[in-house]
């Protein structure tokens, strides 16, 4: 039985990476044409503000050593075979492998990404749950105009609000960037990274509370309709222990869930977010490579947020699987008699 | 003393269309009273107000709901407040289906949280033994149950639970013969064990065969209440002509249907509400609405039964 499951897991796991590969190589293929099609020149990007320096002649022998005068599909084969060795290739504007870069400011990204995705998913399930609790009194309506409000704000907006009133008014946190500026790398402290991080940390959980928080208010609300809530309370289970025993447990899964399908707005968020705050983060590295036609840096961005958006929803899968008994044990009960046999 | 009256019941539902606020009695004068040791059938069409009975008797009615009338448990009026008490302890419910089971809990757990007194783990075990159940059955989701075993564990819920009063739900849809015989066999013992069972049915068949009394219910209210011999032979000793025609049209008896159907409760008749399908009524039967009276050991919601 347990092989079987595990056989089925394995399964599971193979035809997604399969798929995974196909996206991937899908995503690479388009990303290639659009920039390609782009009018990014990819010499006059690397040389920069010396191109006046540069004759023709030197052009030709940069485009040479670039291979960007072979035909589109050579380069595409080029790239991708590199691609493929692990190389993404280096960056213009930082000068410095692409991977090294991902690696640098993925770190970043992730402390920020992380406090907002569990700040988000705890405060946005409580709310949800109170609301659908207390279902058409004052709190629910409080909570659902809030997350209507927030649900319509731009990310970009709430930061600035947010810069302003606790950076520039209150003076309570420092105003952008990862760590403050005028000390050297070495005298940087954990404390000094955490001031820097929460303000931005702060806005994407704000933002991205509203989904869970109303997702989870209307799964409840079915919950407490549902049958069995009915003859729980027949047997006089009744508020938190009613709650407890069967809210919690019923509204916690596809929360859960949720929460994991949203990473690619957690990175469009953090891009917006980043770019507000001077965050050295991926999202400002995405906005920069775009802005100053870092071909590889954008292509190895690109190609990086689809993995992380990938297993974000792979994880939702996954979690399904693993923590529904109804996907779980599912075939227990048909499989019974041929056991016998 | 009966354990439990139902005097006058009505049950209003609020309704917003709009702006406006509607209220829909879906309930009128509902007449019941049940006796320990006793099975007493709840019988009727769909819409006729059974399960609502149900729900408003452990107070479980939706928010919008609001009930007249009187509800008496061992003498006393049942408040809320008792009710709550009350519930799941002193009277409990056997729901229709195993969708009354929470799907993300272990049935053996769900049938603990009814334990009121005792060592919740071997009242449980002995309880599934006590109804075939085997041990690993406990560790079972709600979907992995069959639905003999669902039926046997939502039994069970109520057993533990050491209620005085069982009100079962419409126990038996959809189950092949045997299990619903099984079924209506575990009612009968309970009963004859002291406690009172009303048992809440469209089977009208099987309720004959198990029950003591028949409530029979039109349109939300109680026509008639009778012993169970009386449902014999072309009917001739029941009371009223709905219940009546009901027996009448029972395939191993005449196989004759009544024409039209129940009135929906947002359009009744002035009157008695079974008037426009009787064969019997008179003007006078669209004046009022009857009142319940005593008939030879029963009673009758009729002006002319006899």
């Amino acid at each position: 039985m347990r092989k079987y499951i595990g056989g089925k897991l394995g399964l599971f796991l193979l035809l997604k990476g399969l798929r995974m590969a196909t996206l991937l190589f899908a995503i690479c293929l388009i990303s290639f044409l659009l920039i390609k099609n782009s009018p990014i020149d990819p010499i006059q990007a690397y040389i920069g503000a010396d191109m006046l320096k540069v004759g023709p002649e030197q052009r030709e022998k940069i485009a040479e050593y670039w291979g960007v005068d072979q035909p589109v599909m050579v380069q595409f084969l080029n790239w991708g075979s590199a691609l493929l060795t692990g190389d993404l290739g280096t960056s213009m504007i930082f000068r410095r492998p692409v991977i090294d870069i991902i690696g640098e400011r993925f770190l970043n990204s992730l402390a920020l990404m992380i406090s907002a995705w569990v700040l988000s998913g705890m405060i946005g399930f409580a709310m949800g749950v109170v609301a659908a609790m207390k279902k058409g009194t004052w709190i629910d309506r409080i909570i659902k105009w809030y997350c209507f409000t927030l649900a319509s704000t731009p990310t970009f907006w709430m930061g600035l609000l947010i810069l302003i009133v606790f950076a520039v008014w209150l003076k309570w946190f420092p105003f952008g960037m990862g760590v403050p500026a005028g000390v050297l790398a070495e005298n940087v402290t954990m404390v000094d990274r955490i001031n820097h991080l929460i303000l931005p940390a702060i806005t994407l959980s704000i933002v991205g509370v509203a989904n869970v928080a109303l997702h989870t208010r209307q799964k409840l609300i079915d919950v407490l309709a549902s049958d069995y809530v009915l003859f729980a309370r027949a047997r006089g289970e009744q508020g938190f222990v009613l709650f407890w025993r069967h809210g919690l447990r019923n509204v916690a899964l596809p929360a859960i869930t949720l929460q994991f399908a949203a990473f690619s707005e957690l990175f469009g968020g953090a891009v917006l977010t980043e770019q507000v705050f001077s965050y050295p983060g991926l999202g400002q590295a995405t906005v920069e490579a775009g802005l100053r036609g870092d071909v590889p840096l954008l292509l190895g961005l690109v190609i990086f947020s689809t993995i992380f958006v990938f297993v974000g929803n792979l994880l939702a899968d996954l979690s399904y699987r693993l923590l529904d008994p109804r996907m779980r044990e599912g075939r227990r009960y048909d499989f019974k008699p041929q056991i016998k046999k | 003393m009966p354990i439990l009256e139902v005097e006058n019941l009505s049950v209003s539902f609020k309704q917003y269309t709009g702006l406006k606020q509607k209220t829909h009695k879906v309930i009128s004068s509902l007449n019941v009273t049940l006796e320990a040791g006793e099975i007493l059938a709840v019988v009727g069409a769909s819409g006729s107000g059974k399960s609502l009975l149900a729900h408003a008797i452990l107070g479980i009615l939706p928010r919008n709901a609001s009930i007249c009338g009187v509800i008496k448990y061992a003498g006393e009026e049942l408040t809320p407040d008792r009710q709550t008490v009350l519930r799941g302890k002193e009277i409990a419910l056997v729901p229709q289906s195993v969708n009354f089971l929470d799907p993300l809990m272990r049935v053996g757990s769900q049938v603990r949280t009814s334990v009121k007194n005792g060592d919740a783990v071997s009242v449980q075990r002995e309880v599934f033994e006590r109804y075939h159940l085997r041990q690993e059955v406990e560790k079972m989701y709600p979907f992995q149950l069959s639905g003999g075993m669902a039926r046997r564990t939502l039994l069970s819920t109520a057993m533990v639970s050491g209620a005085k009063v069982i009100i079962a739900d419409e126990p038996t849809p959809g189950l092949d013969p045997d299990v619903i015989k099984e079924a209506l066999n575990n009612f009968r013992e309970v009963a004859d064990n002291g406690c009172a069972v009303m048992l809440i049915t469209h089977d009208i068949e099987s309720a004959l065969n198990i029950a003591d009394k028949i409530a029979v219910f039109y349109a939300g209210t109680t026509v008639e209440v009778a012993p169970v011999e009386n449902f014999k032979g072309h009917g001739e000793e029941i009371r009223h002509p709905y219940s009546k025609a009901l027996w009448r049209a029972l395939p191993q008896n005449d196989f004759i249907p009544i024409p039209g159907s129940q009135p929906h409760p947002s359009s009744l008749p002035a009157g008695c509400l079974f008037a426009p399908r009787c064969v019997m009524a008179t003007p006078e039967c669209r004046q009022v609405q009857p009142e319940m009276r005593k008939l030879r050991g029963g009673m009758v919601r009729c002006i002319h039964a006899t």
